[in-house]
């Protein structure tokens, strides 16, 4: 299934890129030794050809300091799972959305907007620096309301991002330039690439308490404790909902206390909101968190994507918004965004951007779309429902394995510590990240009991 | 122009906003963000756009239009659009990109019996156009040669700059246009590449100078490349124009096939943005010439090692339309006549300015006009001169005299050259 390769290459955990403790500006790959092979021809090939060069060639390459990248350990996973040769094998390390046949999945709002995009014969000039007009608009609506006051306010500034990535990456510019040394505090465990990108940004970052491994749940308690402790001012990292990759979210009670404590000690909430609609079914409910803090008039950064919810996932559609205080600091805020991205790449890609605006622009195309998300929402609940069945109905333990049923999204916590995610690929052919998260994208009901059997016999049999 | 100094950058930066953190809780956190300095050619086409005069040209226009100003999706474009809709799934790419697309690129550039590609010597990644493999690159000289300075022409592309200051680069520049004679400063040239340390890194435009129009002659490329190679520089090529400069790939790609051939490992940013008209989808790549398959294998590690916290992985439908357009002969054929077609209407447009101006008795010299390649004209008009043809005759371009050709066609060509006649005639 060449496919899955493909599809895990994002929104995965990279757990050689983690980093524990706290961490300032770009980690640089030095070779210092470099310097002393610099000299004439040192880009040139030993293959020269033609005329000679009066230089004496010296045929060391630039290059050859360069050492390998880590590889990536999703791409891993997948790639063991392609060369399996097990009839049961199953791959839930995959980062897409699955149909219950286990295939890749074109929304048919998708293929309707593709359709009148060829139907118009639309151009292919560029997009402004900041993206589509109409997907902007489209976009900051779908996220606030449309009645929000801060977008009747114009205090919203949103450029167009590539994907969850692009946006969060603009995001965290834009913190390195205006707000140097400004400390971004990550949830642990979180999204492997969310380190990346600081990383790289020169941002530094530490992380605050987020998984209790003992609940498999939410460590409440140590959260608030560890915003509470931050320096005033810091930036905070949050899932707007189904966390990756836990899938465990705070409740409304707690969000609110969460609210209040990044208020309290003037810190500034930037959202990660990859998975809006697809999480719960519900775009409104999904959206609860980024309005709730708008509502009580804070400033947040949000980073967008339409990769799950509208499966849009290579055409890398997303955007970064950030709800200001006036709509002046938002004109401000949003030259500067554009500032930023325009070295990056110059202009965002015009295709994705199109069938996001035909789709949540146009009615009829807007309610199918709601009802197609709450189709592949549904499907994973029902895979959720029917793995936590299977367990409960297999485990004569007593252990109490609700949290499956208490995550959200895509993904699963199983609890399962690195030996015992070992016993489930080399004894049942279950490929999936050694922290012990599954992708319910990859499993299928008929999947389950099988699954079920995997997970009971590494947690009780493997240490 | 100065060494930008990223440090000084960082601690101008981090003056202005020096309170940031000090403000209270109903203090807005961005009331300190300045606005970002306008663009002047976005300016150029606002002010066109806001002129309500019906004689009114754009020639400050980035893109390619038709003989009646309006932009191109080429045939061959539409058709790959047709194949490809509805029988792809949008999965993820690989954070390299289109393997497929890759393939095509690196057949275009260094030509399908290429030793390089049949060694697995390349490490390619698809881009975001050429913007994006620009900043790939300068992202991966930054963290690798951090102690090298890219040398830029004087002038390039004004988001070169950007590009490598974003990225951390210092930037020192190189002698190119020369406004005496309208054409290349060849011995500044040669000098400046002479005169850097060793090692240093290169941008050159490997054809149609943007914005000068201006290329080195064959004969000047291999002096270029000799003196490149005597002093161990790493050239890295943006390709912007190949095909759409002459109308011929193979020719516009000549410099690069100069430098292979005196053994030069080159670096190379390409982009699909005006040959085939895909704009905005955004398809471009960069290739990186190693020595070996296993340096290749290490080096393109690192490049997505470098786009995966940039976008992840770059967006799919350009890269299916390039991949199927070079992939299917027809499809080529039809491109190869469609981008000549593009290629030669500009240059049908500047022998007509040319002639025009000849024809109404202008005595300066304008065969810098037809020299010049490309899809930009640097005229050499002064700032005044731009001022009044767009005061006086409503055309419109950047102050600094660059005319885009695509912005001219039979309609308008014989206006701009009697304006141009009127603001540089004297009395």
């Amino acid at each position: 299934m060449a496919s899955s390769v493909l599809s895990a290459a994002s929104h995965s955990v990279s757990p050689s890129c983690s980093l524990s403790t706290t961490h300032k500006g770009k980690p640089m790959i030095r070779d210092n030794t470099l310097g002393f092979h610099r000299g004439p021809n040192s880009f040139s090939s030993s293959r020269s050809r033609g005329r000679i060069s009066m230089a004496v060639a010296v045929n060391v390459s630039r290059f050859e300091g360069i050492p390998m990248a880590p590889p990536d350990p999703i791409l891993g996973v997948s790639e063991a799972f392609k060369v399996d040769n097990s009839d049961v094998k199953l791959n839930l390390g995959v980062g897409a959305y699955r149909t219950e046949e286990l295939q890749p999945y074109v929304l048919n709002v998708v293929k309707k907007a593709e359709n009148l995009m060829l139907e118009r014969g639309d151009n292919k000039e560029y997009l402004p620096i900041e993206g589509s007009a109409a997907f902007n608009k489209a976009t900051a609506e779908l996220l606030l309301g449309a009645d929000n006051p801060a977008i009747k306010q114009q205090r919203v500034a949103t450029v167009q991002g590539l994907s969850g990535t692009g946006s969060l990456r603009l995001g965290a510019a834009l913190i390195e330039r205006y707000f140097p040394g400004a400390k971004v505090l990550i949830s642990a465990p979180t999204w492997g690439n969310h380190k990346n990108i600081f990383n790289d940004a020169s941002v530094p970052w530490s992380e605050y308490r987020y998984y209790d491994p003992k609940t498999v749940g939410l460590d409440f308690e140590g959260m608030i404790e560890d915003i509470k402790s931050a320096p005033e001012g810091s930036f905070i990292l949050l899932h707007g909902c189904a966390h990756n990759p836990t899938g465990i979210d705070p409740t409304p009670e707690q969000w609110e206390k969460i609210a209040d404590v990044i208020q309290e000690k003037n810190h500034i909430p930037f959202f990660d909101v990859a998975y809006q609609g697809f999480a719960s079914g519900s775009l409104d409910e999904d959206a609860a968190s980024v309005r709730l803090f708008v509502a009580r008039g804070m400033e947040v950064l949000v980073a967008q994507s339409y990769s799950k919810n509208l499966g849009l996932y290579a055409e890398r559609i997303g955007a970064i918004n950030v709800v200001s205080s006036s709509p002046e600091s938002a004109a401000r805020v949003k030259s500067q965004l554009k500032r930023i991205a325009r070295p990056m790449y110059s202009n965002p890609p015009v295709h994705g951007a199109r069938i996001v605006a035909d789709v949540v622009g146009n009615p009829v195309l807007f309610n199918e779309w709601k009802a197609e998300m709450e189709m592949m929402a549904g499907r994973i609940k029902n895979v959720r429902q029917q793995l936590y069945d299977s367990i409960t109905s297999k485990d004569k333990s007593g252990k109490d394995w609700s949290f499956i049923l208490k995550q959200i999204g895509m993904f699963s916590f199983t609890g399962l510590n690195t030996n015992q995610s070992d016993n489930m690929t080399n004894k049942w052919h279950v490929y999936m990240t050694k922290d012990g998260r599954i992708s319910l994208a990859g499993l299928s009901l008929a999947k389950c009991e099988y699954l079920a059997d995997a997970i009971i016999d590494s947690y009780h049999n493997v240490s | 122009m100065a060494i930008r100094n990223s440090l000084t950058g960082q601690f101008l930066r981090r003056s202005s906003v020096a309170g940031a953190r000090l403000m209270s809780s109903s203090s807005s956190w961005f009331r300190s963000i300045e606005p970002a300095p306008k663009d002047p050619i976005l300016g150029v086409t606002e002010a066109f756009l806001a002129d309500q005069s019906p004689n009114k040209v754009n020639v400050g226009v980035g893109a390619y239009r038709d003989d009646h100003g309006k932009p191109v999706v080429l045939e061959c474009v539409r058709e790959a659009e047709r194949r490809v809709a509805g029988s792809q799934f949008m999965e993820y790419l690989p954070m390299g990109g289109s393997i497929k697309m890759i393939e095509e690129s690196l057949k275009l550039a260094f030509g399908d019996n290429s030793e390089f590609i049949k060694d697995k010597r390349i490490a390619a990644v698809q881009a975001l156009s050429g913007t994006g493999a620009c900043r790939l690159f300068a992202a991966f000289q930054q963290r690798f040669h951090p102690n090298t300075q890219i040398y830029i022409p004087v002038p390039t592309w004004a988001n070169h700059h950007n590009i490598w200051r974003d990225a951390g680069v210092p930037m020192k520049t190189f002698r190119y246009y020369h406004p005496e004679s309208r054409g290349l400063d060849f011995s500044g040239l040669m000098d400046d590449i002479k005169n850097a340390p060793d090692g240093s890194f290169f941008l050159l435009h490997a054809c149609a100078h943007n914005p000068t129009g201006v290329d080195p002659s064959e004969e000047q490329w291999r002096e270029i490349s000799s003196q490149i190679k005597a002093k161990g520089h790493f050239p890295f090529f943006d390709m912007a124009y190949q095909g759409f400069a002459s109308g011929d790939p193979e020719r516009d790609a000549k410099a690069i096939k100069i430098f292979l051939e005196d053994g030069h490992l080159i670096g190379l940013a390409q982009s699909y943005a005006k040959n085939m008209g895909l704009y905005g989808q955004r398809a471009g790549s960069l290739s990186v010439l190693c020595e070996d398959e296993k340096q290749a294998v290490a080096v393109k590690s690192q490049l997505q090692l470098i786009a995966r916290p940039m976008y992840s992985n770059p967006p799919l439908h350009g890269a299916l339309i390039v991949s199927t357009v070079l992939g299917d002969p027809d499809l080529k054929k039809l491109w190869l006549k469609e981008v000549k077609v593009m290629a030669d209407r500009i240059i049908g447009m500047r022998t007509t300015l040319r002639e025009n101006l000849e024809k109404k008795g202008s005595t300066l010299p304008w065969q810098h006009i037809t020299n010049q390649i490309g899809m930009f004209c640097y005229s050499g008009l002064t700032p005044e001169q731009v001022d009044r043809m767009t005061n006086e005759f409503h055309i419109y371009m950047t102050r600094n005299g660059r005319i885009s050709m695509a912005g001219l066609n039979t309609g308008n060509v014989g206006y701009v050259a009697d304006a141009i006649h009127e603001v540089t005639k004297s009395f």
